[in-house]
């Protein structure tokens, strides 16, 4: 997302204004500033602070408190690979570490995706995909890489 | 023109069942996208008059058309993984369209709402409070109880809040019901408004299901008509598995961080913003338009001892026929593991069964006896939680697993009480040390001539051990909510019940129990 200074403002703005008013708007406008610049910057923390009338230091703790929101955009696409316990029983460990020199995508692990019954599981954007086995994630990687 | 059955569930769709319906429409069929019968194993399923082909490829569509294909099941509904079933709430499963409306009101649906209307407020608690149905987020808390308080509690404004944060591995019914009947959910929202005064309901969704998201938020604008004045909006969390707990759950909705909050106040006097809330998990409210249209008598009428009514099993792990199985509670677990589930995907012996999430117990096959109800499983350090199964085989190396237990408690640990944030931690070194039995020599501190009290010789494996279950026990007494408090029960069942998996033998662990 290559925006510059004066568009993050404007699109930061522009959010503000599309929750004002909104009972506990937080949540909802840092992920639609997650989803727009691809990061939480300290820019908006800034104005979200002016906005709802709150310290930066209340922002900012929301802001690290949640996976989802991040202080620096991905350089890297990224393949979230659930790593919880059902995942775990159906060989997700052993699938991970076919990806131990892997660079060009980044696996972050991911506590559960609903779909227990058929993993190992991933979801790439939106995008889920269940029963990977070593030659599928393979073939995941290099279509997002 | 044959017309095709397939589901848009997440999980069918992770299964490539777009592809599926493409080449259904290619080969000139209309198809019809439904919610998803929760034969996991099967799917994607495609369902032509009644019958059923599954797992289907794209490339497996002319010989289904041509009727020469082998992937038949025959009659869906006479299959034996639904026909033991007694489905209440997933009563619509593989049958309706999740977003029409026509679809849902031809099949029962806003009865329950009608009748409320027509019984009024004070009745309709009666009628959930007779039906015994308790929170099937895992705590059981009757919702009858819990509906009263807030109906009495004063204030102008009161809020109806749905906890979809399932976080729980091995469990995906709440967003089977979020995708497959959501119009159910806003329904059971809507009669909890009415019956307590609220007219603002909240669904929290957890991020990591899009899905469940998009479908709630376009079944909340479609049904908003008939649910009127109460309204739903959905909110969607941000990865942090707290959030499931409930207080964790208000204070994310208010847009803080998601800490857990101490009790009391209940959330029933003072929960959202400050104000008298209803918070009921997905199951718990989707099980209540049932109970309106039919009666509480007759939902009471199916289950075990004080566990009434019917409930979503999810069985997945290491299983070969997982899915969702919707029964009366007192099914035994060997029955749905073994029978219902087929033993284990990788044909090796079951090992351990981990029961209700995370933060559930392990539970080796000699206690395949054990009824599905919260008492039988409390009663033999356990707890039936969520309701969802995870199934491992004997290549699972249990202190492992115990290991994560008290990993994914320091990562998803709020941080607000000490025994959670700081216990887990300690929890994973402790674990160690007892996996590489190395145990503990006197550190640097401990050695200096000052600490005259501090132990200088090493700790046995033993003693590591009893540290262990002395921290488990702080852990489950002291921590402010489930997460510190459970995440002892996963620890403790892997070391009661698979001591040679952490490296003792019999004598320690005679020791050790």
């Amino acid at each position: 997302m290559n925006m510059t200074a004066a568009e993050c403002d404007a699109e930061i703005d522009r959010i503000l204004a599309l929750h004002a008013g909104r009972d506990g708007a937080m949540l909802p406008i840092l992920h639609d500033i997650q989803a727009a610049l691809g990061h939480v910057p300290e820019t908006a923390i800034r104005a979200i602070a002016h906005a709802l009338n709150l310290s930066r230091a209340e922002v900012h703790g929301v802001v690290s408190f949640y996976h989802d929101f991040h202080d620096t955009p991905a350089t890297r696409p990224v393949i979230k690979l659930c790593r919880a316990e059902s995942c775990q029983a159906r060989g997700v460990e052993a699938l991970a570490a076919t990806l131990a020199g892997e660079t060009r995508v980044k696996i972050e692990p991911i506590y559960c995706l609903g779909l227990c019954s058929v993993g190992p599981n991933a979801m790439v954007g939106e995008t889920l995909h269940a029963r990977l086995d070593a030659a599928r994630l393979s073939a995941l990687v290099e279509s997002v890489a | 023109m044959t017309v095709v059955r397939i589901s848009d569930d997440a999980l069918a769709l992770a299964c490539g069942a777009d592809a599926v319906a493409a080449a259904f429409v290619a080969a000139g069929c209309t198809v019809e996208r439904v919610s998803s019968w929760g034969m996991h194993w099967l799917e994607p399923l495609a369902e032509i008059a009644g019958r059923g082909f599954g797992p289907l490829t794209p490339g497996d569509v002319a010989a289904v058309l041509a009727g020469d294909s082998p992937l038949g099941i025959g009659p869906i509904a006479e299959h034996p993984f639904i026909a033991r079933q007694q489905r209440f709430t997933f009563a619509r499963a593989g049958k309706t369209r999740p977003l029409s409306l026509d679809d849902y009101a031809a099949t029962g649906g806003w009865a329950g709402l009608a009748r409320a209307r027509e019984l009024g407020p004070e009745a309709t608690i009666a009628e959930v409070a007779q039906s015994g149905l308790r929170g099937r987020g895992g705590a059981g808390f009757p919702a009858g109880i819990k509906w009263t308080t807030v109906a009495k509690a004063p204030g102008a404004r009161k809020y109806v809040v749905c906890n979809a944060d399932e976080g729980d591995s091995g469990t995906f019914a709440d967003r089977m019901v979020m995708e497959g009947d959501p119009f159910m959910l806003i329904e059971g929202m809507a009669i909890a408004g009415y019956a307590v005064g609220a007219t603002h309901g909240y669904v929290y969704v957890r991020s990591e299901y899009p899905h469940a998201i998009a479908k709630m938020r376009a079944a909340a604008e479609l049904a908003a008509p008939i649910i009127a004045p109460f309204r739903v909006e959905v909110r969607v969390g941000a990865g942090a598995y707290v959030c499931g707990e409930e207080t964790s759950l208000l204070n994310s909705l208010e847009g803080k961080r998601g800490e857990v909050r101490a009790k009391p106040p209940l959330p029933a006097l003072e929960g959202l913003f400050g104000k008298p809330t209803v918070v009921n998990n997905v199951l718990t409210l989707a099980a209540v338009p049932w109970i309106m249209a039919h009666g509480g008598s007759h939902y009471a009428a199916v289950g075990f001892g004080r566990s009434r009514g019917t409930m979503p099993i999810q069985i997945a792990g290491n299983v070969r026929h997982g899915g969702l199985f919707e029964a009366g509670f007192g099914i035994t677990l060997g029955e749905l593991v073994m029978e219902i589930g087929g033993g284990t995907a990788s044909g090796r012996p079951v090992h351990a069964v981990q029961v209700g999430g995370p933060l559930g117990a392990y539970h080796p096959p000699g206690d395949f006896h054990l009824p599905f109800d919260y008492e039988s499983f409390a009663a033999a350090d356990g707890l039936i939680g969520h309701a969802g199964l995870s199934v491992f085989d004997d290549s699972a190396d249990m202190s492992a697993l115990a290991r994560f237990a008290m990993q994914f408690c320091a990562a998803e640990s709020c941080g607000k009480c000490t025994p959670c944030r700081i216990g887990s931690t300690r929890g994973v070194e402790v674990i160690d040390r007892i996996r590489a039995r190395s145990g503990r020599g006197a550190d640097r501190v401990e050695t200096l001539p000052q600490m005259h009290n501090a132990r200088k010789g090493a700790r046995t494996l033993a003693e590591d051990i009893g540290l262990l279950e002395d921290l488990c026990e702080t852990m489950k007494f002291g921590s402010l909510c489930a997460l510190g408090g459970f995440t002892p029960y996963p620890v403790l069942s892997a070391l009661k019940h698979f001591p040679q998996d952490f490296g003792l033998d019999a004598p320690v662990q005679e020791a050790a129990e």
